[in-house]
């Protein structure tokens, strides 16, 4: 069942090697979108317990700001963008071309969430782009929906639809930072049970080994 | 010195006079704490789905309500608790995102809900309290020695229950 724990290096490989044009493709995006240079980490590819994934953005209680976008088409996945609330509101100032520190992070306007709903669907717009051409599969992102609380509370209801088939996850994440600023947000995208098969036999690395 | 013991997710601890038991961040997941107020015993698990019988991997008890709340009710008797006694208090299934053109797993919060208080009534366990629903995460800690159920928010207040 938890057939993830048999990946190839190869395997590894090329999943890193994907999400690190589609990340790449999303940091210049948001790199255009607030002027500002964004650098990028390289992905990391993670098979993890459920309980371990909240771990990854620093514990299931911290406050954080976390975009949700559905995919569906040829290889289904969840894509969710998780940003320290205080990184959001300057992110939100940026946007809009305000002086950072103008958004008060406990109080975002309607303005506010839908730039960083716009945010959201161009991240997921560009790295799902790079997706796309790399396999020739179709990838078609929902709207985002936005979610302010505990990061555990954020990802719970998204491992939740891959509870009844697995325990176990399949996470790539990058980390986009900013100038001096440090992270902006993590990036991840989690394949749907039965997608990850579909993904690497269009990379051509289906075999397990 | 009382020691707080974690329970992660899809997670299940047992603890006795003085310690406490939290587990933090639910969402659409449940807390559900069970305890015999007279021998000062609890357990808590952190649920995340109604039910294992359509699952296809069940293999982690306390990922589902009700072979948790089995699990719990194991649990609280190896443990010495007198199984008529025992009392329930819960928090969590919130509905953390909206889209348009709602799917069913996004209102797995309150379909969590619904399964735990009925396996719950199943095992005859009384529930005492609970505050689940809305659409904000909850971290919980249980004191043995009172039964009190803290509730810690973002937003949405603190409470005991």
């Amino acid at each position: 069942m938890d057939e993830l724990n048999k990946l190839s290096t190869v395997q590894l490989d090329a999943l890193r090697e994907i999400s690190n044009i589609g990340a790449g493709n999303a940091a210049t995006a948001l790199a255009k979108l607030i002027n500002s240079r964004i650098d990028m980490n390289v992905p990391r590819v993670n098979i993890l317990q459920f309980t371990e994934v909240p771990d990854l953005i620093g514990g299931p209680d911290i406050p954080v700001v976390g975009l949700y976008l559905k995919v569906s088409g040829d290889a289904p996945c969840s894509i969710l963008f998780i940003l320290q609330v205080e990184m959001a509101a300057a992110l939100a100032d940026l946007v809009m071309g305000r002086d950072i520190g103008t958004t008060n992070h406990e109080e975002f306007s309607e303005i506010d969430i839908s730039a960083l709903m716009e945010i959201g669907n161009i991240l997921a717009g560009t790295y799902l782009g790079a997706l796309a051409m790399f396999t020739g599969l179709s990838f078609t992102p929902s709207v985002p929906a936005l979610g302010m609380d505990m990061a555990g509370a954020i990802i719970d209801v998204i491992l939740a639809q891959f509870g009844e088939v697995a325990d176990y996850v399949l996470v790539l994440e990058t980390e986009l930072k900013r100038e001096k600023q440090g992270v902006v947000g993590n990036f991840f995208l989690l394949p749907d049970p039965g997608s990850l098969e579909i993904i690497l036999s269009a990379l051509g690395v289906d075999v397990f080994e | 010195m009382s020691n707080i013991i974690q329970v992660g997710m899809a997670d299940m601890k047992m603890a006795r006079v003085p310690d406490k038991l939290i587990t933090m961040g639910l969402g659409s997941c449940i807390g559900i704490c069970v305890t015999d107020r007279t021998k000062k015993i609890a357990c808590m698990a952190h649920i995340m789905l109604p039910s294992s019988q359509q699952a296809k991997n069940n293999n982690i008890r306390a990922k589902f309500a009700d072979t948790a709340i089995e699990m719990l009710v194991e649990e609280m008797q190896k443990a010495g608790a007198n199984t008529g006694n025992l009392i329930a208090k819960i928090a969590g299934g919130a509905q953390m995102f909206k889209f348009s053109g709602q799917s069913d797993i996004l209102k797995i919060g309150e379909r969590n809900a619904q399964a735990v208080e009925e396996y719950l009534g199943k095992k005859r366990i009384k529930l005492v309290a609970k505050d689940t629903g809305g659409n904000y995460g909850r971290t919980i800690t249980f004191d043995v020695e009172t039964s009190d159920l803290l509730v810690k928010t973002i937003g949405h207040g603190e409470r005991v229950i």
